[in-house]
This record gives C-alpha cells, structure tokens and sequence, in this order.
C-alpha cells in the first residue's frame, strides 16, 4: 500500500508497559504500542478492551498508574515524557480527534480551532486567524468554511474541523476514536484518502477501531488489545481478517451465526405511510411504510441521525406520527401514548439504557419491575407486593446472569453489559406474557449490542434469535453492518427519514447497504 | 409626556439600575463560566450591611464598597467550593447562600451597630454625586449619565470592557468555552477547574460591591430587606440580556426604570397596584424565555451555555 518500507521509519512514540486501573477495573495492564512516523497505525480490540483508556493516557487525559511514555515528536531522538494534563500532550505534538466531537457548536470553526491552539494572540483577529486556518484547510485538502458555526456543519465537515483543529496547532500525531463509526462507507473511503495523504505527509496516525475491515484497509501496523492487555502488534500486509479477529477476541470467531430459516407468522407491527417531525420541527421520518411478521428479525440499517431514533419512538409510543398509522397485532395504535404500545404488546429494548431504559438510582428489584408493576401479582389494587417483586427480581436476574446480582443494588453500579442484560430480562419477560395465543408479540431492541463486550454481545444475540424462534416480530436498529447482515431476515435502509429499500442480506454486499445509507437508490 | 418627566425617570432609572447592572455582569460571568449562582441576593445583601457598617466606623466609603466585595467574593467562595469541588447542586447551594445571606444580615443589622446595637436608622457617609461638568447639563441625558456617583460612573467603564473581554479576547474565548462544554475545554487544554472558581468569584464580588452601592448612595443607610429582591431580578436580568453584558444594561435601566415609573405613577394619584409594575421584570424575562427557545437557530445563537448548571469531573467515566 504505502511504497517506504515501514520498518525503516524512525519512531515518534513509544508507550511502554502503561497500566491505568480504575475503582474495580484495570482498563490497561502492561500495555505497550509503537508508533513510527508518517505511519497510520491501527489500534484494534472488542469494547472494553482498554483503547480509548489507552489514548487517554497518550493525550494526558489519564494519569497512568504504571509505565512510561516516551515521544519524539518535535525532536530526533525519543524522550521520556510524562503528560500532565490535555495541554502538555498538545504542546508535544499530540493531537486528538474524539468520536464524539469536541467542538462548541455556538463557536465559529475559527473560535473552536483558536480555542486549544497555543499562540492565540490576547486580542482575538477572527479574521486573520480565519485566513490562516483557510490556507492549511486547502493545504491538507481539508476544505472547510472558517467563518461558518459548527452547529450548522454536517457530521463529514465536523470531523474535518477537528482534523484541522489538531495540524493547525501542529499536531505531528493525530488519534483517531473510531472515527467511521459516524460515517457512511462511502465517507469513510473518502477519510481513508485523507489520512494517507496526511501520512505520505509525516504525519502520524493512531486509529482506533474495533472494525476489522477498515483496518485491513486503511493501516500500515495494528496493535491489537484484549482485555486491557497488548496481545500482538503485527504488519497488516502479513494478516487475514481471521487472524485479527482471533488475537482480538482470543478464540476463533465464526462471521456468520447459524440460524434457522424464519417460520412467519401473522403481520405483528404495521407502519402504513408514517410521517413524523424531529424535535427541531424538521421532518425525520418521511412516508415510512414497514410490516413486521412475527418470527422474523428485521435489522433497520442508516447512518446514526437519519431517523432512527424517531421512528424507534413512532414504533413505541413515544411519538405521535404527523400523518401515517401504526397498526400493532391488528390493533390500530396511532396516536396512542406509550402504556397503549406496551399493553398492545410492544417491548423496547432503547439506545440510551441508563437515560430510557432504566432508572439508574433505583435498585434492581424497582426496574424490574416498571413495566409490570400495573398488574397481579406486583401490585394488588394501588399496593405493591414485595415478595412477588423479589421473586421475579430474582427469577429475572437469574434467567439473563445479571452480575452482581445482588437485588438491591442500584442499577447504575452495574456494566453497561449487565444493564442491558438486565433491560432485556425485563422486556423479553413482558413479550413472554403477552405472546400467548397465536398473536406474536413485537420486540424493538435499538443499537442493542453498542458498547458491550464479546461475552455480552452473544447473550444479546441469542436472546433475539431466541424471540424469533418463539416467534415475536423483533425489529432491530444497528450500526453494525456484519451485526445486521448476520441477524435480520431483511434490512430496511434509512436515509434522510425516507426507506431507501428493504433488501435480503444475503443477496445484498456491504456496498450496496453503503450506497442505500449514503441516499442513493440501487437501480 | 414632557421633557422633565423623562429626563427625571432617567436619571432614577439609571440610579437605581446601577447595582442591577453590576451585579448582572458578575452573574453573566458567572454563569457563562458554567456556574449558576442562585446566591446573588444573599451576597448582595451581605455586600449592604457589611458596607454600610465598615463605612459607618471608619467613615471611609471605599472601604465600606472593599468590605463588601470580600464579603460578596467569600460567599462564592463557598458556592464555587460546594459545587465545583464537591460537585453539590448549583441550584441548592445558591439558594442555601440566599437563605444564610438574608438571615445573617438581617442579624448583623442589629448587633454590628455602635456598641453592639443595631445600624437601623443610624445616618453614616455616603457617596456623593459628582456632577460632571458641561455634560451634566445636557437636556434628557445630562441628569441620568453625568450627574452620578463614582460606582454609576464606573460602569462606562466595566460594561464595554467586560462585552470586549467576553467576545474579543482570548480569555474571554476560554471563558466562554468551558461554560458551553466543559469536558470540550478541557480536551483542548483550556482548564476547567480554576476558571469556574474564578468567575464564580468575580460575580460574588461584584454582587457584594453592587449590594453596597444600595446601602452607600441609593438607599442610602441600612434597613432590613434593604435589596429587596434586587438579587432575584439580577438572575433574571442575565436571561433578559441573553447573558449578554451589553443587552444587560438595557435590561437593568428598564428595570430600574420600572421603580422610577412607580414613584411617579405614585405621587400622580393612579391606582394600578405597585405589584403589577414589580411583576414586569419576571413577565418579560419569562418572554424571552420563550422566544429564545423558540428555533434552533435562536437557541444557538442567544440561548443560555450549554453547560450551564453541570459539573464536571475529569475521570468520571461515561
């Protein structure tokens, strides 16, 4: 890929043995990453396995308890430095480019650049520094508007903002967090292109990634870590997907899961023609038609903010469409609230488990509970029973090996893995209960294995196949394509709040899913 | 209308405004720093009695308005330590100043006196007005803006300097930066930690030297209930001017101005009820309010910093 041989190139930081532990947690033990210049180096592991504690530490965010850095920067040779803070790691040449951005939306692009850059004069000259960012933007064919405010910037130009951010400050080395994890594949190609050029440049670039495709084609080395421990740093020209894989996850990992061919059932959610606004009054989802039979799995793919969120909130009750119906098991829901959709036998696995899915200073026992607390045997007229409580509590906990699985302890102290966990032992409960007869009931599990580690992950998995072999119409909004791919018996494309298509997996290659999120219809 | 009315509304507007302005300065930096201050009229309360009794014993003004901005700045002190370094509620904290403020002055009011009696009633120095030369004489704005004293003359200076530092300064920058994100600044090496004291700070101390303009010219003297919620329309002041220095002094002489329309409406005999009038701060503030929530764009452009209200802890993981 690149024509320099990698191995000849010197290096410019070198991380030796940090470890970094947290209140119950070591987050990296004796972890040690190389990078050379003009390099663009992958950091590869399954959430949790230590990345972005790892980058912390190399951008003076952290404080590591063990282990030195040693950087060559703004210099020849390497020398052992220790950041104490954000500002020295930018003064030594580090530059961080977060997956969620750090930029002020109220701010101008050239406020958030002048904003961490070190020689902003006392009197700001908005307008001569706007001139300089101008000349490195199109230097680094990077192109951007000074003068425009963030906010009003597309996701695509946002990232560039940050990039440029970082090499206007003289960054010599960029970290990338899971930078495509916002993008279309088409726009992380494009992003691919800009940060060869960067390195053909001497630049060099961390990038963080738990994708193994976008390794493969975009770095020169991969460091890969698991379970906050280096397991190889290895050429990607020597490596297969598999063998990636198996360092990442530490045993051979199998790309497609096997799964019986759907039995349907009888139509379970029917969306016939639903609008819906957003909640800054601009239409998010446009004329959606989609029907769910129960038995089958159907993954809802798009590039988070093109309507997922709303017509998630369409399928629960938590939004009145603007025009449209919603029909849930035969039963016309449209504009009803919330308790009519889970009643009507709607369960909601939501995208931000301790904001929707759970009370987090709450015990177990109480979010068990929320969605039953109305009926026998939780509750006796306006009384609740504790000992039903602690016994589903208990049964529930059990079923799903939430740890700890103490019932009393508050839902915030658990793993984000246990939360979900304990999220679906509650929904899957409720569609449990409501499944009996032929009717199947309808499961809306939304980015439902984000941020979990291998081990919860297949929990998650295997609850949901296990909903549609019972035979519940389980909906299911990723933005993991080989997840969707591997699960949904079809896949419905969001783009801009309209349907782009809704396709088979299996005939369907990843580009064209890209060409379906980035708008355009394949013909 | 004729000329005189307006020209002596003004003139009151302006009087009674000036403690309104400073304090709604202090609170704007404040809370652009990220920091709400509910506290602002326990400090200016404190800045009052603390003021007055300094200026009583040494007779020496300017050592009642330095009192009274350490009283002012020590109370934030304790607000900046409660929620930035214990992270406590802002809005608790604030309000548990205002009730300590009120109580505590109203205390001191009666024991700091001579002898350890009360300053009720007592007459001590006050600032005088210096009329300015040539300009005081100006007809409409001679009698509000020239003939003043030294505190309402000090705000041609702290206002342009404070909308300057705020929009065109580096300083002003970060400032602004860390009250929109504080997690933001920090990642970009713009620290958190010790602008959020010393903002919260320079509010206090302003609030305290704003409360002491009250008891040292206004009023002048003490009474109890002196500020007589001033602290509370300061906070809606700040909302009023969109955290805005410069909008605040429109707000704060509209404000005051209310005051000046009552006396007047007073002495002609109408019988629409004061409250009606001293409601008008907060109806208008509740106005902009819903107009500045109304779009996106507005929300964006004038609305309150996004941090506003939350406190920040570096490792705390997400």
């Amino acid at each position: 890929m690149t024509t320099t041989q990698p191995e000849t190139r010197r290096l410019v930081v070198e991380m030796r043995d940090i470890t970094k532990k947290f209140p119950g947690v070591i987050a990296n033990e004796d972890v040690t990453l190389e990078v050379r210049r003009g390099e663009i180096h992958a950091l590869l592991g399954e959430n949790g396995a230590g990345k972005s504690t790892l980058m912390s530490v190399l951008c003076g965010l952290y404080q590591p308890d063990g282990g030195s850095l040693h950087l060559a920067l703004h210099q020849e040779e390497l020398c052992e430095t220790v950041l104490r803070s954000p500002r020295h790691a930018i003064q030594a040449g580090i530059g961080m480019v977060y997956q969620h951005f750090k930029l002020i939306p109220t701010f101008s692009v050239t406020e958030n650049i002048l904003l961490g850059a070190e020689d902003t004069p006392t009197v700001l000259d908005l307008k001569q520094s706007g001139a300089r960012i101008a000349e490195i933007a199109e230097r680094f064919a990077l192109p951007v508007d000074p003068e425009a405010r963030v906010w009003q910037l597309s996701v695509g130009e946002q990232q560039r903002v940050e990039i440029l951010k970082q090499l206007y400050r003289g960054a010599a080395l960029l970290i990338l967090d899971e930078p495509t994890a916002v993008l279309t594949p088409q726009e992380s190609d494009a992003l691919g292109e800009t940060m060869h050029s960067l390195a053909a440049s001497g630049v060099s670039i961390v990038f963080i990634s738990h994708k193994l495709d976008e390794v493969l084609a975009y770095a020169d080395r991969v460091t890969v870590l698991r379970g906050g421990k280096t397991a190889a740093t290895v050429d990607v020209a020597d490596v297969t997907k598999a063998d990636l894989a198996r360092l990442m996850v530490g045993r051979d990992v199998l790309f497609s899961a096997d799964k019986p061919d759907a039995e349907l059932g009888p139509d379970a959610l029917v969306l016939h023609g639903v609008t819906a606004m957003g909640d800054r009054s601009v239409t998010a989802v446009n004329n959606v038609s989609l029907t769910v039979r129960g038995g089958e799995i159907l993954g809802i793919a798009g590039v988070a903010g093109n309507g997922q969120k709303e017509l998630v909130e369409v399928m629960t009750g938590l939004r009145t469409p603007t025009a449209g119906s919603v029909t849930v098991r035969g039963a016309d829901l449209t504009g009803k609230s919330a308790i009519d959709f889970i009643q009507g036998g709607v369960a909601h696995v939501p995208a931000d488990r301790l904001g929707q899915g759970l009370a987090g200073n709450l015990p177990l026992t109480d979010n068990v509970i929320l969605k039953s607390f109305r009926s026998e045997p939780i509750s006796h007229r306006s009384f609740l029973n504790k000992k039903a409580i602690r016994e589903m509590s208990i049964r529930l906990i059990e079923a799903f090996n939430v740890l700890p699985g103490d019932p009393d302890a508050k839902a915030s102290g658990l793993s984000g893995g246990n939360q979900q966990k304990l999220i679906l032992a509650r929904e899957i409960d409720a569609t449990d209960r409501l499944a009996v007869g032929d009717e199947p009931a309808v499961l809306v599990a939304v980015y439902p294995t984000r941020g979990l580690d291998v081990g919860a992950i297949e929990i998650v998995r295997d609850a949901l196949l296990n909903q549609r072999a019972i035979g519940a119409a389980v909906v299911m909004v990723s933005e993991d394509l080989d997840e969707l791919r591997t699960l949904s018996d079809r896949i419905a494309v969001l783009h801009g709040g309209e349907v782009m298509g809704v396709v088979d997996p299996a005939s369907t290659s990843k580009d064209d899913l890209g060409l379906l999120m980035a708008g355009e219809r394949l013909s | 209308m004729d000329l005189d009315l307006v020209t002596s509304i003004l003139a009151i507007a302006t009087f009674a405004g000036a403690s309104l302005v400073l304090a709604t300065i202090g609170e704007i930096f404040t809370e652009r720093v990220g920091i709400l201050n509910l506290g602002v009229e326990g400090m200016m309360i404190m800045g009052a009695v603390t003021g007055f009794a300094t200026a009583y014993r040494t007779n020496n003004v300017w050592l009642g308005v330095v009192v009274a901005g350490i009283v002012g700045g020590l109370m934030a002190l304790v607000h900046a330590f409660a929620t930035i370094t214990l992270r406590a509620d802002q809005i608790v904290s604030g309000l548990a100043i205002t009730l300590l403020g009120t109580g505590l002055a109203s205390f001191l009011g009666q024991v700091i006196g001579p002898d350890g009696g009360p300053l009720v009633g007592l007459t001590g120095p006050k600032f005088t007005k210096w009329p300015i030369p040539g300009l005081s004489s100006l007809p409409l704005v001679g009698e509000g803006f020239f003939n003043q004293d030294p505190i309402v003359y000090s705000l041609f200076v702290v206002v342009p300097v404070s909308w300057y530092f705020l929009y065109k300064t580096r300083p002003g920058l970060y400032l602004r930066a860390v009250g929109e994100s504080a997690s933001t600044s920090d990642a970009v090496g713009v620290s958190v930690f010790g602008r959020r004291y010393g903002y919260t700070v320079l509010g206090g101390v302003m609030a305290g030297v704003a409360g002491s303009h009250l008891s040292l010219s206004y009023t002048p003297g003490w009474t109890e209930n002196l500020t007589g919620g001033r602290g509370w329309i300061v906070i809606a002041l700040v909302i009023f001017a969109t955290w805005n220095p410069a909008r605040a002094v429109v707000g704060a002489l509209l404000f005051g101005g209310v005051n000046a329309i009552q006396f007047r409406l007073q002495a002609e005999g109408t019988n629409l009820p004061a409250s009606i009038l001293n409601m008008s701060p907060y109806i208008l503030t509740v106005l902009v309010l819903i107009l500045i929530t109304r779009t996106d764009k507005l929300r964006q452009t004038i609305g309150a910093p996004a941090g506003l209200g939350i406190p920040y802890h570096r490792e705390e993981r997400e």
